[in-house]
């Protein structure tokens, strides 16, 4: 199995404080990797320095190294327009633009160049597809993406990062603000998904995370305690701090 | 005792405050009421469709006046929104948080409160004066621009900035670069709320009259280009009231002025509030 993305003694900082310290991490091709630990471990942080999200944050430092397919994305020279290409992204809350569904969806591939109406059609249904909101949504393209429910807005969301087809899709506790319903579309929407896409989700909600994923990274204060096989982690957990965290004795 | 004065406090107050809301409301009524009962039986199609004769008799319609004050407002919108809007963009998009932009950001503050008569002056030294532009339509247009440039930037950054965050981020995920999400994102989302600034200034130009005083002198005639001389409805106003005896005129004049400004502010609330209906649903 060929690892997609690397960490090589990852440390992150705020302004004043370290919010990642010394992560090493191997997230596995076409699997879906989870990222577990209370409120403030640097979980989010850690997948948000997977697509550069962090770079805009005054005082925000990195050192280490991560690596996408072996090469740095932080190296001198690196796209960053081409990283988010490649490792999209679906935030907490569902946060389409006040644009129409289609322009959602077209939204990536416009500002990637591509302006062929022919493509960018097949390019919104092919990704609209993909998110299982097509048959929903076909009659009414042209209808706001904030007219949604909130669990058709964050497929709309997904289909807006497919658009672009990335590799890697980062999923910041995509069901947080959801409906069970409406969560369980979408843990089913990312076990089709991962067929194609390398998916790493953060998640408050351990069922959820032995739920749908493979790989299970548990972190507390910024450190990764514990990485390994989701089944393994959560039957066998090796530190002390996972089998507290997971047996609900804090978090 | 002391409840029977407490209650009577209550009641001497809510009878002070029923009485100032009373005669603001009817000083207003008193104001508008009188200007329209003097006005409106001058106003006819005649008076909108004739020039002005000119002279001390201030007779004759407001036809050349109605014009250059479009013209006036056009031209400062042409210079002013790009300025306003650009110089907000900066501000909320891409300025630093350091000294200097906290610096800029207290002298649009500041400017915003300077009264119209000292840009007035400015404009009359530096462009009428300096440069030659003379008494002209570009020479007020270019001091209403800075008149308004405050409030413009002040309005239209309020707008970026009540744009959520998420938006921005979405974008820049999608590998947009910061001025695509700012051109398609981010300045779409607030140019209901852009545009409100840009009718508020408007309206404040359209009623503007000190500082265009020093700037566009006074003529009646047609304008025929950049440089003619002119007229705006409120200085027309002025000058029938002091200048000539026709108070008549310049009343229905003052109507023409109170209907633009009713009509540019009923846009304004009405497009702030689709703005803040559209920035609330997208959080």
């Amino acid at each position: 199995m060929d690892d997609k993305i690397e960490t090589r003694q990852l440390s992150f900082y705020y302004a004043k404080r370290q919010a990642l310290r010394n992560v090493n991490l191997k997230v596995r091709e076409k699997r879906i990797t989870a990222f577990i630990g209370p409120s403030g471990c640097g979980k989010s942080t850690l997948l948000r320095v997977l697509n550069r999200m962090n770079d805009a944050i005054p005082g925000a430092r990195l050192e280490g190294e991560v690596l996408l397919d072996g090469h740095s994305i932080y190296g001198s020279g690196v796209d960053v327009v081409e990283v988010r290409k490649r490792v999209g992204m679906v935030f907490q809350q569902p946060n389409p633009f006040p644009k129409s569904i289609f322009d959602n969806v077209a939204f990536g591939p416009r500002v990637l160049g591509m302006s062929h109406k022919v493509s960018l059609d097949e390019t919104v249904e092919k990704s609209l597809k993909a998110a299982a909101l097509w048959d929903e949504v076909k009659d009414c393209l042209g209808k706001s993406g904030l007219a949604l429910s909130g669990g058709q807005q964050q497929r709309l969301c997904i289909a807006r990062a497919l658009a672009t087809e990335p590799e890697v899709l980062l999923m910041d506790e995509p069901c947080s603000a959801l409906d069970p319903q409406s969560t369980l579309r979408i843990e089913e929407l990312m076990d089709e998904l991962k067929e194609q896409y390398t998916i790493v989700i953060v998640t408050h909600n351990l069922q959820q995370a032995g739920r749908v994923s493979d790989w299970t990274g548990f972190l507390f204060l910024g450190e990764l305690v514990e990485y390994s096989k989701t089944a393994d982690l959560f039957s066998r957990p090796q530190d002390k701090r996972t089998e507290d965290y997971i047996t609900g004795r804090f978090g | 005792m002391p409840r029977v004065s407490a209650r009577l406090t209550q009641k001497l107050a809510m009878a002070c405050i029923w009485a100032t809301g009373a005669v603001a409301v009817l000083a207003l009524l008193v104001i508008i009421g009188y200007t329209l009962y003097r006005g409106l039986p001058h106003i006819g199609w005649s008076f909108l469709t004739t020039a002005p004769k000119g002279g001390v008799s201030g007779g004759g319609g407001i036809s050349t006046i109605i014009i250059t004050t479009l013209y006036l407002v056009g031209l400062t919108l042409v210079i002013l929104v790009p300025l306003g809007v650009g110089a907000a963009v900066y501000l909320a998009e891409y300025a630093p948080d350091n000294r200097l932009t906290r610096l800029i950001r207290f002298g649009t503050e500041v400017l915003a409160g300077v009264p119209s008569i000292v840009f007035g002056m400015f404009g009359f030294a530096l462009l009428v004066i300096a440069l030659h532009f003379q008494f002209s339509i570009l020479s007020g247009a270019l001091t209403l621009v800075c008149l308004l440039l405050p409030t413009l930037i002040r309005t239209s950054e309020e707008a970026m900035k009540a744009v959520p965050r998420s938006y921005r981020e979405a974008a820049l995920a999608l590998g947009a670069t910061k001025w695509q999400t700012t051109w398609r994102v981010t300045l779409p989302a607030a140019i209901a709320g852009i545009a409100t600034g840009v009718i508020l200034c408007i309206g404040r130009a359209v009623g503007e009259t000190a500082a265009l005083y020093v700037t566009m002198g006074g003529t009646t005639a047609l304008p025929t280009s950049l440089l003619s001389s002119g007229r705006t409805l409120a200085l027309h106003l002025y000058y029938l009231a002091t200048v000539t005896n026709n108070l008549d005129g310049a009343f229905a004049t003052g109507v023409i002025l109170i209907i633009v400004i009713v009509v540019t502010n009923s846009i304004t609330n009405w497009l702030s509030q689709r703005f803040r209906a559209r920035t609330a649903g997208g959080t």
